[in-house]
């Protein structure tokens, strides 16, 4: 037999007492360690979803996060537009000129490089149109690229999958512009199947353009916030009524007519440039004026990024944002204050927790005087008295502690495939928070101890000879 | 084997002064002897068997025990020395509830550090006809039972000397007689020597020596 023997032994005697004690011990254990989960699974998902496949985000000046928000997860307004010849700014000479070519600018602009195009070397720039909605699901209009260029999964590597059917082509024979790809969640929530028809509206509750989408392409889960958006080819967005831009000044930028500025959808188109040209389905092209981005996904070459953000934020026109700087802000600022919070509540039930280990075994010390004595007749020194009363409150908090990990593991995976499905993540039981979880154990062993001291001095001072009297 | 001399011992009073209650010039227990200590209550039998342990301090004198002076050791060796020599067989039993009979007979090899054959505290539970019960707890247990769990244990060590404080006061007739036999048959096979504090002249009687506390101890000279 060991000290911890004895003690086992002693909780065992006192059944009932010692497994409520270990019990709400166990529970404030659970509580941390969900708490650690949940925080956890937060900033992992806003860290992935902030980093798939690009390390810079274009748009218009006004709040970088709201930029943020909006352009990579989705929410929130955007910040307003910037002209598509400045997204071309992005772009090499072959891909300018060809632009130029079909939406109609003068061909000599185009035939250069963009002033950032060798920021962008072998990245690429993705042009997004934001605004539209169908049901509660965004709207991003983009190319073809968007799904061939980014990556999700938590290296970064993985491509975005088609549970059926296929990405939106550029113009195809048999929808022109007019094709669409929906997210697993957009596919599941409003039952879309290939081959409908989504007609994008001006908002949640809004009127529905006249054209619409055909869906030909349904995602597989990402757990990024693509699996909550309808992406719809840009060169069908651009010729939805309402999504003509106003012709601006030049030199200021501003609107020539007195439309105010903002969303591509507040304005209404009433002219069209030749030459465009024209879809397979027979529809022209948006002339090159005329169009709009709300925001650039930039990958740049190397590690110009920062160079190139600093360049574009000294410009008055746009603003660079690194979405993985402002969304580390945003949970500094915002998240880890309440998670702190949320933590320092549920220590305080460990703390409570303690303190019942305490009073449970400080309320048995009166009767067990006589058993204590008895041991020090059989010749256990007034130290080993003293570590078994510290062993039985370090196997309540760390017995309950083990328990209470164990418990919030077992909800953690049980709950893993729901949690999976919505954000990408697989929690499986020994996934840990690295940071905080090797110190519950260290920590509970000094809670044990810190709960046990006052109990195990009384039995270190125990009065033999009285006790054994009477 | 226990050799006393000169042994005084007193406790404050209520009034601020001290009360003594043990003035022994001399007193011994041979080697393997079983020697009986009649005395009325109060006079002392429990403080010296605590002193003897080692539990109590002497305040002066000289307490041998198997060639050590244990008035001049410190309290964790006088445990460690109550540990290895001495075996203490209570009025009351005093097993441990929540042990069952064989771990309460561990308990002992526990605190002696590095004896901890359960070979022997088997051995012991047989021998005082437990086989069956090892693994029964105190309260699964007779009366008579726990004293022969409490007399294994006292053993378990191999102690040189076993202290019996009134072992039968609290049982009836039948049992009182099985305790007595118990403890002189184990204590014969075990080459113990035997310190036993009792009431009884009858229990008394069957040691090999009794000596009375008032012929021992000046503090009770001319108390009736």
């Amino acid at each position: 037999m060991n000290l911890f023997h004895i003690a086992w032994r002693n909780l065992q005697h006192r059944w009932l007492a010692s497994w409520l004690t270990l019990l709400s011990m166990a529970l404030g254990v659970a509580l941390v360690v969900l708490v650690l989960a949940i925080s956890g699974l937060i900033q992992e998902t806003f860290r992935r979803n902030s980093n798939v496949g690009y390390n810079l985000v274009v748009g218009p000046k006004g709040s970088p996060l709201q930029l943020t928000l909006s352009s990579v997860f989705y929410l929130s307004k955007p910040v307003g537009t910037l002209p598509y010849r400045y997204y071309l700014e992005y772009l090499p000479k072959p891909a300018r000129e060809q632009a130029y070519r079909q939406l109609g600018g003068s061909p000599e602009e185009g035939a250069r490089n963009g002033s950032y195009g060798m920021f962008v070397g072998n990245g690429f720039a993705l042009p997004i149109c934001l605004g539209d909605y169908v049901g509660p699901f965004r709207i991003v209009a983009t190319t073809v690229d968007y799904l061939g260029q980014l990556r999700h999964g938590p290296d970064n590597d993985r491509t975005f999958e088609f549970a059926q059917g296929r990405n939106f082509q550029e113009d195809s024979q048999e929808h022109g512009f007019f094709e669409a790809v929906v997210g697993s969640i957009v596919a599941k929530e409003m039952n879309f199947k290939l081959g409908d028809v989504i007609y994008p509206s001006h908002g949640p509750d809004g009127e529905s353009h006249g054209d619409g989408f055909t869906i030909v392409g349904i995602l597989e889960p990402t757990g990024t916030p693509t699996d909550r958006v309808a992406l719809i080819n840009i060169e069908g967005f651009y010729l939805l009524e309402g999504h003509v831009a106003p012709e601006r000044d030049e030199e200021t930028g501003l609107e020539k007519a007195t439309k105010p500025a903002g969303d591509l959808q507040a304005r209404q188109a009433d002219q069209q440039v030749d030459p465009p040209a024209n879809s397979k389905a027979g529809r022209k092209r948006l002339p090159l004026d005329q169009r709009e981005v709300s925001a650039i996904l930039l990958k740049t070459a190397g590690f110009v990024g920062i160079g190139l953000q600093q360049q574009i934020n000294k410009s008055s026109r746009a603003q660079a944002v690194s979405p993985i700087g402002e969304i580390a802000g945003l949970l500094e600022t915002f998240f880890q204050p309440a998670q702190w919070a949320l933590l320092a509540l549920t220590v305080l039930v460990c703390l409570v927790s303690a303190i019942s280990i305490l009073v449970s075994i400080y309320n048995s010390m009166h009767e067990r005087t006589r058993d204590i004595a008895v041991m020090r007749a059989l010749g256990a020194g007034r130290n080993t008295v003293l570590l078994v009363i510290l062993a039985e409150a370090l196997l309540i908090s760390v017995g309950g502690g083990l328990l209470g990990w164990t418990i919030g593991h077992a909800i953690a995976a049980a709950a893993s495939p729901v949690v999976e499905a919505r954000t990408g993540i697989r929690v499986g039981f020994w996934s840990m928070n690295s940071v905080a979880e090797p110190f519950i154990i260290p920590g509970l062993v000094v809670i044990g101890i810190l709960a046990g001291l006052l109990p195990a001095l009384m039995a270190y001072r125990t009065d033999v000879s009285r006790s054994l009297a009477s | 084997m226990l050799r006393i001399k000169n042994l005084r011992k007193s406790y404050p009073d209520p009034s601020g002064g001290l009360v003594e209650i043990l003035d022994i010039p001399h007193f011994e227990v041979a080697e393997g002897e079983q020697l009986a200590l009649v005395g009325r209550s109060g006079g002392g039998k429990t403080t010296l068997l605590h002193i003897i342990s080692g539990i109590t301090k002497a305040d002066s004198g000289l307490v041998m025990l198997d060639g050590i002076d244990l008035t001049r050791l410190s309290e964790a060796a006088r445990d460690r020395v109550r540990a290895s020599k001495i075996g203490y067989v209570f009025q009351t039993f005093n097993l441990l509830p929540g042990f069952t009979a064989l771990e309460n007979v561990r308990l002992g090899m526990t605190f002696a550090q590095g004896r901890r054959d359960l070979g022997r505290a088997k051995e012991l539970l047989e021998r005082v006809g437990l086989a069956q019960r090892m693994h029964y707890k105190p309260n699964q247990l007779s009366v008579g039972q726990q004293q022969r769990v409490a007399v294994a244990r006292a053993l378990a060590n191999r102690p040189r000397l076993l202290l019996a404080d009134e072992p039968t006061a609290n049982v009836d007739a039948a049992h009182q007689q099985m305790i007595v036999d118990l403890l002189r048959e184990v204590c014969r096979l075990e080459k113990v020597g035997m310190l036993l504090v009792t009431h009884s002249q009858e229990v008394a009687r069957q040691m090999d020596r009794v000596e009375h506390l008032e012929q021992i101890n000046r503090t009770l000279e001319g108390v009736s």
